[in-house]
């Protein structure tokens, strides 16, 4: 090995961090980022800086760099491509040592790779749009607490996608009204109800009374219609304290399903509520409120396919994806790469769909892909045919919504889903034919006729602001 | 009027929602089972099973490999003429997601 000796000073950072020619090894961990260079600093200078600033290096060289092998640890610049229609930043590709990183944190993974390298001067905007997880990582983190397959059969759910609902208003109700509204949707047909993220525990419904009035109203609905249901009570709270406490009474009372909020509630929180899930048998739905703060900028922030990628790793059995057709953004190509990051054990490198590596997950299970937010029955279709069996399809409105009310709008629901699939298994194309199946089923089920009538107008067709880097321009 | 109509009505998870299906719809849902690479299987229970029973009588060995929707609709009919008072329904074994493929009832 070469002998070094101390020089103080600045040096440039692609001295040591750009290093075109470095062949990834397989237990890297890879990520793409998008550079918006400051006016004057070259690309590789920009990726070198990144490199170092994600992985060991500062702003000058210090006498103890000489005390490692930084070599060994180092991150590395290996990589610049173009972003297709956009000339003010472009791609670089970093390599980090996996032994840059604790096993099992994607908190240090994050500490890292989304530190203090984003307020980072020589970079103007900077955007982490994929990372590829070595399957070595990948074994070291607990994953979804039970995954789709293990989902389905706690369930008893075969050959569809699930239903939901949000219960609205989102904030205001009491307990006990509340638990109504859950019972009404859950005995018209729906698998489960949700609590909006901002339930948590007010003063004008605290979260015992919640948990209380909402089991009765899922064992009375399970009573009689003899299907198995739920309700995500949501566990995010003030403190890990107050969180697991929630989530143990949801236990005690036999809820089967519980949810967190795993950007605001946090990543340490969540991994450790999933652990906590796994032990206990308890399914775990995830919210992702915030998300669009950090994910919406095409520019700046992380992609939420690395939200997806971690939320994986971290644990949950659900997460929620977009709608692609509903009122909040998603373009359908992006929204697929990600839905495939969430469930499928191997995804390939696909530019066409964001995807900047393969990844292989391994055993890791996969978790439902939730839809929701702005979607009702004329929809179904379209979302039968994006989001396949393994997702929960979420219908807040659009069930609460119908002019009979909850338990008629969540029965429309069920038979347009249960048309959707059926036709399908006939071979016949959904997207196309769809007005024809729901007019059909409609024949024989009054309460999906009027939901037709009633949101036969309403879309949403606005443009997406983060449209994949092909489409820019 | 339409709140009164859901009141304890038993449902049996997938397409129990519509109609009874005649033999056509339900032969077309086994060809798609079978072109998926499922492996059928034919179940009955007594009526009043709750759905969420996850077992319920084997009619037989799942019919591993069985290509003809003829050959399936015949168990299905075997099975429905020596228990004609019980529920049967048709299970698809996705052997590769070690789960159900699908699942629905054809006698109620």
């Amino acid at each position: 090995m070469a002998v070094k000796s101390y020089q103080a000073g600045v040096t440039q950072y692609r001295q040591s961090y750009w290093q075109p020619d470095y062949m990834p090894l397989d237990t890297d961990i890879l990520a793409c980022f998008k550079i918006t260079p400051q006016p004057g600093v070259d690309r590789e200078e920009a990726a070198a800086a990144v490199a170092a600033e994600s992985s060991c290096g500062t702003w000058t060289t210090v006498w103890t760099d000489l005390l490692t092998d930084l070599d060994y640890y180092k991150g590395r610049a290996y990589r610049l491509e173009d972003v297709p229609g956009d000339d003010t930043c472009y791609y670089a590709f970093i390599a980090y040592p996996i032994d840059l990183f604790e096993e099992g944190s994607v908190v240090n993974v994050f500490t890292s790779l989304v530190g203090n390298v984003f307020g980072f001067k020589a970079v103007r905007a900077l955007r982490l749009e994929d990372l590829r997880f070595p399957i070595a990582y990948v074994k070291t983190c607990g994953g979804p607490p039970h995954g789709i397959q293990v989902e389905r059969d706690k369930l008893n759910k075969y050959g569809r996608p699930l239903l939901g609902c949000t219960i609205k208003p989102k904030l205001g109700l009491s307990a006990k009204n509340y638990g109504r509204a859950c019972y009404e949707a859950l005995r018209g047909g729906l698998d489960f109800t949700k609590d909006d993220e901002n339930i948590n525990s007010q003063p004008f419904m605290r979260w015992r009374d919640r948990f209380d009035f909402v089991m009765e109203a899922v064992q009375k609905a399970e009573q009689e219609t003899g299907e198995r249901k739920g309700h995500y009570l949501n566990v995010t709270a003030p403190t890990p304290e107050e969180m697991y406490k929630r989530a143990e009474y949801a236990k005690e009372i036999r809820a089967p399903i519980i949810m967190h909020d795993y950007l605001a509630g946090g990543l340490c929180a969540n991994a450790g509520l999933a652990n906590w899930c796994r032990n206990n048998g308890m399914l775990l739905h995830i919210h992702r409120a915030m998300h669009a703060v950090i994910d919406r900028n095409p520019h700046h922030g992380i992609h939420f396919r690395v939200l997806t990628k971690i939320l994986r790793l971290s644990g949950g059995d659900h997460l929620h994806t977009g709608t692609v057709v509903g009122k909040l953004e998603g373009d359908r190509a992006s929204t697929l790469g990600w839905i495939d990051l969430l469930r499928e054990s191997f995804v390939p490198e696909d530019r066409s769909r964001g995807i900047f590596f393969d990844q292989d997950w391994g055993s890791m299970p996969g978790g439902f892909a939730v839809a929701s937010g702005g979607i009702h029955v004329w929809h179904m279709p379209a979302l039968v045919t994006i989001f396949g069996d393994d997702s929960v399809l979420q219908f807040g409105g659009g069930t609460l919504g119908h002019p009979w009310g909850n338990a008629a709008g969540a029965h429309a629901n069920r038979v347009a889903l249960e048309a959707c699939v059926q036709a399908r298994g006939e071979g016949r194309h959904l997207e196309k034919e769809g007005k024809d199946i729901l007019t059909a089923a409609a024949a024989h089920s009054p309460e999906l006729k009027i939901a037709m009538e009633t949101w036969k107008e309403i879309k949403f067709e606005f443009e997406t602001m983060d449209k994949l880097a092909v489409a820019n321009k | 009027m339409a709140v009164q109509a859901y009141r304890s009505l038993k449902k049996y998870e997938t397409f129990s929602y519509l109609p009874q299906m005649t033999p056509d719809q339900v032969r077309r849902q086994i060809a798609h089972a079978i072109a998926q690479g499922w492996n059928p299987a034919v179940e009955h229970t007594e009526k009043g099973t709750p759905a969420k029973a996850s077992y319920w009588y084997m009619w037989k060995l799942p019919l591993f490999g069985e290509q003809s929707v003829d050959a399936v609709v015949a168990e299905i009919e075997a099975c429905h003429r020596e228990f004609p008072d019980q529920m049967v329904r048709f299970v698809a074994y996705d052997n590769y997601a070690q789960s159900q493929g699908m699942a629905f009832v054809v006698y109620r």
